[in-house]
């Protein structure tokens, strides 16, 4: 035996190069095994120039070695000389291939020799694992390559990137900006990858930048060509270089090997540890995202603690002071009061430690008194709600505030918002004095309901009560309901599908939870439309009433979720409680008039239509600009420039237009904002009054960007700041108030940033381009009161 | 939803002009001050202030219009009184006159009043009749998008005259040479036409009728090129045109104001002083 340590760190990721700094920090005989030959080889391969996140931004940082968001090479640079000014023992090029013994006396075995001893041994090799290989003939030629660090590095050649995975992508479209680039696909689609990475690789095919070859896979690799197998037969492709992107494999059959545990087959699952990060096997501790921390900062703040618990030096997590200032207002101690939520909240009683600590340092913890109002009717805040203690009162009737509907401990309120992406439905107040309730932003929910499927069923299931409740059958008591909700489905469709047929037999009713749809009908061969109906209404009961086929065809606007309740079940129900009937006929007959309103004026159909085609039906806010009262002056845009640091996020001139109605190029604050979906920095947000704004937390990543459907995010440098109104007006320094709205002279050095419309949420009297029209022809309406106002003439 | 200017707040502005001047018409055929009626009269001083502060509030629209950040007012408030109270200003003036005109700097403001209303007028005339011909014409495209357009079948034209007599070729490129959209003022105002490109058309088609058939394919190809081409060249002068008319008479109206402005203040100054 080469050697014999304390400690041995196996993988230098950042949690086992903080570990080790750790250890060499504290004089603890430690050797730290890695088998590139530098320092946290997964970071290393990340592409060149990428900016490193550092979230969750909260959360402290607990190690020797530094970190802050960043790019890349700096990151790696600053690790690499903490490493030596720490003398951390490193030994590169060093695999460890087999690690056998118990506490005390493990052994590790070696590629190429030097094995040692080690007392302990901390696991830190991630979930990269070993690059997939491709499998043909001739994949090991020295062009075929399974990674790209500088995609800059390349230009002027042909190159073939086989994948289809979000790396894959990434490669390809970072490559196609000097080389001619060709991407293979195994399937007929880019399925599960980043919506961004789909919008850019779809939109590149669709301009001819990157050729696809789809249902393919290389079956022979030449000289200077790959021979693809596709579906039409092969396929020569002359190239340079191949670049393969295929994933990697999970190093579980070598964790496996080393006698731990996984609790099940799933390919994703990941070995279950103890509080302080030790495996089954005693003395051996599992670190970083093998461990289920698959955040840099978390998997540096545990190679610092594994040492401390190795050590005997008992400490907390890292998030503890968080966790205590949360719980501050409610004065019990952190482990206290996380184990209440799981006892008294079912929701969340099936979230493992580290989630729920998660979910704890994004919520607040509020303790209202009764009466307090928690939030009211019609506010567009979309937070979640669940009650650890105490009770609160729904008022379900606006007006009556003393109807209400009682809440108590271990429920849930506000995920109607959080599902239909729209304004509260109903004022919440506490009705008691020892109220306890967690408020969870959206994004921190949908995380949550993303990743534990037990969640989203609770979910789903008690909000489809409460959303039959509230829009279908507000007087019946839920216990009447049991038999429609438990015949209810929830269905969701993508944009433009047809729920049903005008002429269809059928009788179920479908409640529509989130997004929109439109009414038609089909009028001397032509398809009209008869109106639009959001989430929170329902269709389909006018064939229930009238036991006649589908008077109607009903599709969607947008991606939508409906509920589907059985026709014979609410049939029931109806026959019991006549004066709901009554309600949904007399709604019945309004819509009756309705219809034969717009089909006189068929007009007022073709606009609706066009303005649904323009994917105005998930907009809550929409800048609609009548082109017979604009001059064309441009006011509106000097005027967006002027109050948003002199660059106009609105383009008046770009955007369709029918009749004289012009929708220009501008925010419309959609229902389930399209720019939030993937924002690493979570900087996008809505206000209480519906305006989804970006913050200065936005690092320039351009996903935002990519993922809006109407080119309403642009990247763009602050210009310079202009003189003043007087020194333009009396001595002519320009440029002059709404001039030079493209500045020119942007000092390169400013980073591009994200901008958008923000509604001029911070303007009292509301949005400047809408106020700075000298002719009235721009208006900012929501589409819902405009459709109405469109449909009733 | 959309309201236009004129009819902003059930003519709110019009009510308070139609109201100012008839008050201001009887209030000068009930004045009998004893002498004729001039602007020294007690009517007289009392018109002339109404209208100078008029005079300057309407030139404060300026200032008014570039306080973007302003965090109160719909600007569409402003151009409504701005329009109604200016063109009251005619018969305030006027009967602050007294009618009574000369070869001196009072009846220069005077004038010069005029003429910065008679362009205004013009400005309201050519903001309500020309916004709708700029969306008829455009067909739901825009300029630029014209303008790419042409230069793709100009492209494609060249390549088919080629192929024609030296003649037709010599004429057709000459039209694509020369056809410009834009330019002075006097070519932006005119309304859309096309000469060259109509002549090289004639000149192709009377190539064909008189029997120079070899070139059958590519002569119909090049007639309906270049009629596409110039539908598209007079659209786009069009839409420069229409642009134009919004935008020419404030080169009118905005000097003139200030103009007026420096006269109105020599009218009052030497009115003061010297009278």
């Amino acid at each position: 035996m080469a050697g014999k340590f304390k400690v041995a760190i196996v993988g230098s990721g950042p949690a086992g190069m903080s570990a080790g700094g750790r250890a060499a920090e504290t004089n603890v005989s430690h050797i730290l095994f890695e088998k590139s030959d530098h320092l946290s080889d997964t970071i290393y391969k990340y592409q060149k120039g990428k900016f490193v996140m550092a979230t969750p931004d909260v959360l402290p940082l607990r190690s020797p070695m530094t970190f802050q968001a960043g790019i890349r090479e700096d990151i790696l640079g600053t690790w690499d000389k903490e490493a030596a000014k720490h003398k951390v023992n490193v030994r590169f090029k060093s695999e460890v291939v087999a690690i056998k013994g118990q506490k005390g006396n493990f052994e590790l075995r070696v590629q190429g020799g030097g094995d040692i001893v080690a007392e302990y041994v901390i696991l830190c090799i991630g979930l990269q694992g070993n690059l997939r290989k491709l499998e043909c003939e001739g994949a090991d030629r020295p062009w075929v390559q399974y990674q790209l660090d500088d995609p800059d590095a390349y230009s002027d050649e042909t190159i073939v990137v086989i994948g289809a995975g979000d790396a894959a992508i990434e490669n390809a479209v970072a490559l196609a900006k000097q080389n001619k680039v060709i991407i293979v696909n195994r399937r007929d689609e880019f399925a599960r990858v980043k919506q961004g990475n789909l919008n850019l690789i779809a939109e590149a095919i669709d301009k001819g930048i990157i050729e696809c070859y789809y249902n393919s896979e290389p079956g022979h690799i030449g000289d200077n060509y790959l021979l693809l197998k596709t579906a039409e037969g092969e396929a020569k492709i002359e190239c340079n270089r191949i670049i393969a992107r295929l994933g990697a494999d999970p190093p579980r059959r070598f964790v496996e090997s080393c006698g731990i545990k996984f609790p099940s087959k799933d390919r994703a699952a990941l070995p279950e540890l103890s509080g302080s990060y030790e495996s089954n096997v005693p003395g051996l501790y599992i670190l970083g995202a093998l461990g289920g921390y698959p955040l840099i900062k978390q998997a540096m703040n545990q190679g610092y603690e594994v040492i401390e618990f190795i050590e005997g030096r008992p400490v907390k997590p890292a998030d503890e002071p968080l966790l205590e200032s949360k719980f501050a207002n409610i004065n019990v101690p952190v482990e206290e009061m996380l184990q209440r939520i799981r006892q008294n909240v079912p929701l969340l009683s099936g979230l493992t430690t580290l989630q729920l600590r998660e979910f704890m340092i994004d919520s607040n913890v509020h303790t209202p008194r009764r009466g307090d109002v928690i939030f009211h009717r019609n506010d567009y805040t979309n937070s979640f709600f669940s009650i650890v203690q105490g009770n609160v009162d729904i008022q379900i009737n606006p007006t009556n505030t003393a109807e209400v509907v009682g809440l108590g401990q271990g429920q849930f309120f506000g995920e109607m918002g959080l599902i239909s992406g729209r304004r509260r439905t109903a004022t919440t107040i506490s009705a008691s004095d020892d109220c306890v309730l967690i408020e969870t932003p959206r994004r921190s929910m949908i995380k949550l309901v993303n990743s534990v499927a037990a969640v989203k069923k609770v979910l789903d299931q008690t909000a489809m009560a409460r959303q039959i409740q509230t829009h279908l059958a507000p007087a019946v008591p839920t216990s009447e309901l049991q038999e429609v909700v438990e015949s209810a489905k929830i269905e969701s469709y993508p944009a433009g599908h047809v729920i049903f047929n005008e002429g269809d037999q059928g009788d179920a009713v479908y409640l529509i939870r989130r997004g929109s749809v439109t009414v038609s009908r089909s009028i001397a061969g032509r398809n009209l439309v008869l109106s639009y109906v959001p989430a929170g209404n329902y269709v389909g009961e006018m064939a229930l009433l009238s036991r006649k086929p589908r008077s109607a065809t009903i599709k969607t606007a947008v991606a939508t979720e409906a509920v589907r309740l059985d026709g014979s079940a609410f049939n029931k129900v109806l026959d019991k409680y006549p004066d709901l009937r009554r309600r949904l006929e007399a709604k019945y007959d309004q819509r009756l008039v309705e219809n034969v309103r717009m089909e006189a004026s068929p007009e007022s159909g073709s606009l609706i239509e066009f303005l649904v085609a323009q994917g105005v039906g998930e907009a809550t806010d929409v800048l609609l600009i009548d082109e017979s009262l604009c001059v064309r002056c441009d006011n509106c845009e000097k005027a967006c420039a002027e109050t948003h640091g002199g660059t106009s996020r609105l383009d008046r001139e770009a955007g369709p237009t029918f009749a004289s109605l012009h929708v220009p190029t501008s925010c419309r604050h959609c229902e389930h904002p399209h720019c939030m979906a993937d924002c690493p920095a979570d900087a996008i947000h809505r206000a209480s009054n519906g305006e989804v704004f970006i913050d200065d937390k936005c690092i320039g990543c351009g996903n935002c960007e990519r993922n809006c459907p109407y080119q309403v995010i642009h990247m763009a440098a602050k210009p310079p700041a202009k003189p003043g109104l007087l020194q333009w007006l009396l001595f002519g320094m320009g440029p002059g108030p709404g001039e030079d709205l493209e500045a020119k002279k942007i000092k390169s050095s400013s980073p591009k940033l994200a901008v958008k419309c923000d509604m001029c949420k911070d303007l009292a009297a509301g949005p400047a381009c809408v106020r700075a029209c000298p002719t009235g022809a721009a208006i900012r309406v929501n589409p819902e009161d405009f459709f109405a106002l469109t449909i009733r003439g | 939803m959309h309201e236009s200017i004129l009819v902003y707040r059930h003519f709110r502005y019009l009510k308070w002009a139609v109201t100012l001047t008839v008050v201001a018409i009887l209030a000068y055929v009930f004045h009998t001050p004893g002498e004729p009626a001039n602007g020294g009269t007690w009517l007289g001083y009392t018109l002339g202030g109404i209208g100078a502060g008029l005079i300057f509030w309407l030139a404060w629209f300026g200032m008014r219009k570039r306080d973007y950040a302003k965090p109160t007012g719909k600007l569409e408030d402003w151009l409504s009184a701005h329009i109604y109270l200016g063109l009251s200003l005619i018969f305030i003036a006027t009967l602050h006159s007294g009618f009574q005109f000369g070869w001196n700097v009072h009846t220069l403001a005077y004038v010069l009043m005029m003429l910065v209303i008679a362009s205004g007028a013009f400005g309201l005339y050519a903001y309500i009749r020309y916004p709708r011909l700029m969306t008829d014409n455009r067909r739901g495209t825009t300029l630029d998008a014209m303008i790419v357009e042409m230069a793709e079948a100009d492209r494609e034209i060249r390549e088919l005259a080629a192929k024609m007599s030296d003649e037709i070729r010599d004429l057709v490129f000459d039209a694509i040479d020369n056809t410009t959209i834009g330019g002075g003022v006097r070519r932006q105002l005119e309304p859309g036409r096309s000469g060259r490109t109509v002549a090289a058309i004639d000149k192709v088609r009377s190539a064909f009728a008189s029997g120079a058939r070899d070139q059958t394919e590519t002569s119909r190809r090049l007639i309906s090129l270049l009629t596409r081409k110039n539908e598209l060249v007079v659209r786009a002068r069009n839409d420069v045109m229409y642009k134009a008319m919004m935008d020419v008479w404030l080169y009118v109206h905005v000097p003139l104001s200030f103009a007026l402005l420096v006269a109105l203040v020599a009218h009052v100054i030497a009115v003061f002083f010297y009278w």
